[in-house]
């Protein structure tokens, strides 16, 4: 055997018995997990609001800001109950809800049905997707001076405005939802005898059930912005009319305690949707 | 004629690649035949085409002499996964095709507890799919296909998804479910595709061996074994006889196929 031949099987022979250093310690990983202990959950819900607050009071304590920009949170709580107490944010509250009901309500009325159709119905997606898909693009406020033009600055051009600024997003959110549905459920039901509206009404709804409903939610949120936007723009009564008023009147206190009452009602929707959606989804765990 | 037929089907999904061709077969009306082929051989195509899912490109599926031209109840059908109705309990799955049917509520009840009963999963009527194992969910996929009293139950590789212990316990279910569960006390055609040879071969009184690229029909073995079967007749000589047939049926489809893909010029 010449030591050509020889060489290569040397090499293999002392491949497997590999001479580097030998890793001194095994090495462990942690799966990348985003849970914490309910506890800690909690604790860190309440320092993501009270931080902020300690902060605010302390700027404002501190004297060094006008508190004719940064009223403390005091005054703005002062504010709030005297604009409670005059009932004029009762009643704002009130004009402000029934704009979002109808303006919302309409935009769901018309986009859920749509975006079913988009997606169950193999026509309506080429034939609405382009449209809806460049509408989206379109800034909803945008729109306030042609909907004034169009429709006065009563009630109708603020339910236009919301429609507006919902009905393309919902839609095309509706259609992504209902294309969740898997097709061997779609083929399977068709096989038990179901007929297409049917499969539609029985199998495809259900389905997607949760996942229109959270895109409600996502849009709900654009549309209690929308119903603000607004009413600053032209409106006699809403909060976004009362930021207006009270910054005639450099209240900026009265702006606050708005700002506040705007954030906990849009809790509040969003805390609402997503308790039905759980109730709605319960299989979905 | 009684049964289901397959008169030179054609299936192209790119045109001129055929996936199946050339497809002839007959099943007697109850009988039970099992489809073995390599993976991608077109088996599950196959299926949907009796099923109505799948169109052919050429050639006629007749059932009982009529050309199938959809799906409908007549022939059930179970996929790998159990492709159940999340949000209804397992006694609202048995019962949609009874809905869909227009069976009134009564009778929807009565049938849907029989069926429960006969697959074992009465106590678990009112629960909801995702709280099953995946065999008591195939079992629920199976009583929603039976509900129905279809002539065919196809059931497209049912147990591929499941431990060998449950596997063994579905393929005595199934064996059971054909010779008695049936709502009307006619016994069901089953057309079953497997990858298995020993489920094949366990199961069915005919195997069916599909080659590949095209899918055709190569070879028909008759399972001659006895009616009923435990499960230790897969130890016995007969058995193991006709099982080692059948697979040196699909290994050699296998290797042709290979060696085609080899030859042919890319
Ligand atoms: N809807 C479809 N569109 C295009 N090609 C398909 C479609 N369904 C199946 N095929 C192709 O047909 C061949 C056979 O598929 P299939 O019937 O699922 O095989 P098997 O069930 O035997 O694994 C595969 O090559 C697959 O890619
Ligand atoms: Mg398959």
């Amino acid at each position: 055997m010449t030591a050509a031949e020889a060489m290569p099987r040397q090499d293999i022979e002392r491949a497997p018995a590999a001479e580097g250093p030998a890793p001194r310690r095994t090495r462990t990983t942690r799966p990348l997990t985003r849970s914490v202990s309910a506890r800690t959950a909690w604790l860190l819900r309440c320092l993501s609001i009270l931080v902020p607050l300690a902060a605010w009071q302390a700027v404002s304590a501190s004297g060094r800001v006008d508190p004719a920009f940064l009223p403390s949170p005091s005054a703005v709580w002062a504010a709030g109950l005297d604009m409670a107490a005059g009932g004029e944010l009762a009643a704002d509250l009130a004009a402000s809800l029934g704009r979002i009901a109808a303006g919302f309500g309409l935009a769901v009325l018309i986009s859920v049905p749509l975006g079913f159709a988009m997606g169950t119905l193999g026509w309506a997606q080429p034939l609405l997707e382009p449209a809806v898909g460049i509408l989206r693009y379109l800034p909803a406020s945008a729109f306030i001076p042609l909907l004034i033009i169009w429709l006065g600055i009563g009630e109708a051009s603020k339910v236009a405005l919301l429609v507006l600024g919902v009905v393309f997003f919902n839609t095309l959110m509706t259609a992504d939802a209902v294309r969740q549905v898997p097709r061997r459920l779609l083929e399977v039901s068709a096989t038990l005898g179901a007929s297409r509206p049917r499969v539609a009404a029985r199998v495809v709804f259900p389905y997607a059930l949760p996942g229109i409903i959270d895109a409600m939610r996502v849009n709900a949120a654009a549309a209690w912005n929308f119903v603000v936007v607004a009413e600053l723009v032209a409106a006699t009564s809403g909060l976004g009319y009362r930021i207006t008023r009270a910054q005639r009147f450099l209240q900026t206190d009265r702006i606050f305690a708005i700002l506040v009452v705007i954030g906990l009602i849009g809790l509040a929707i969003d805390v609402a949707l997503r308790l039905l959606r759980a109730r709605v989804g319960r299989w979905a765990r | 004629m009684s049964g289901l037929r397959l008169e030179g089907v054609r299936k192209e999904f790119v045109p001129g690649r055929p996936v199946l061709q050339d497809v002839d077969l007959s099943v007697a009306s109850g009988d039970f035949v099992c489809v073995v082929g390599a993976s991608g051989s077109g088996k599950s195509t196959l299926l949907g085409m009796v099923a109505g899912l799948v169109p052919p490109t050429a050639g006629r599926v007749l059932l009982d002499g009529r050309e199938v031209s959809g799906p409908g109840p007549d022939r059930g059908l179970v996929f790998q996964t159990a492709s159940l109705y999340p949000w209804r309990t397992v006694a609202q799955n048995v019962a949609f095709g009874l809905e869909a049917l227009g069976l009134p509520r009564a009778a929807r009840r009565e049938r849907v507890r029989w069926l429960l009963d006969e697959v074992g999963l009465g106590h678990l009527a009112g629960a909801l799919p995702g709280r099953l194992s995946g065999g008591q969910q195939q079992r629920v996929a199976i009583a929603r296909a039976l509900a129905c009293a279809p002539r065919v139950l196809l059931l497209d590789e049912p147990f591929g998804a499941l431990d060998v212990q449950t596997k063994e316990d579905m393929q005595l279910f199934v064996r059971q479910v054909w010779q008695d569960v049936t709502p009307t006390g006619e016994r069901p055609t089953v057309v079953m595709v497997t990858h298995d040879t020993e489920e094949a071969v366990f199961l069915a009184r005919r195997v069916v061996v599909l080659s590949s690229d095209p899918g055709r029909i190569s070879q028909e073995i008759v399972i001659d074994l006895p009616g009923p079967r435990p499960l230790e007749i897969r130890r016995s000589a007969e058995f193991l006889r006709i099982r080692a047939e059948v697979e040196d049926l699909v290994r050699a489809e296998h290797r042709a196929h290979q060696a085609r893909l080899a030859a042919a010029p890319t």
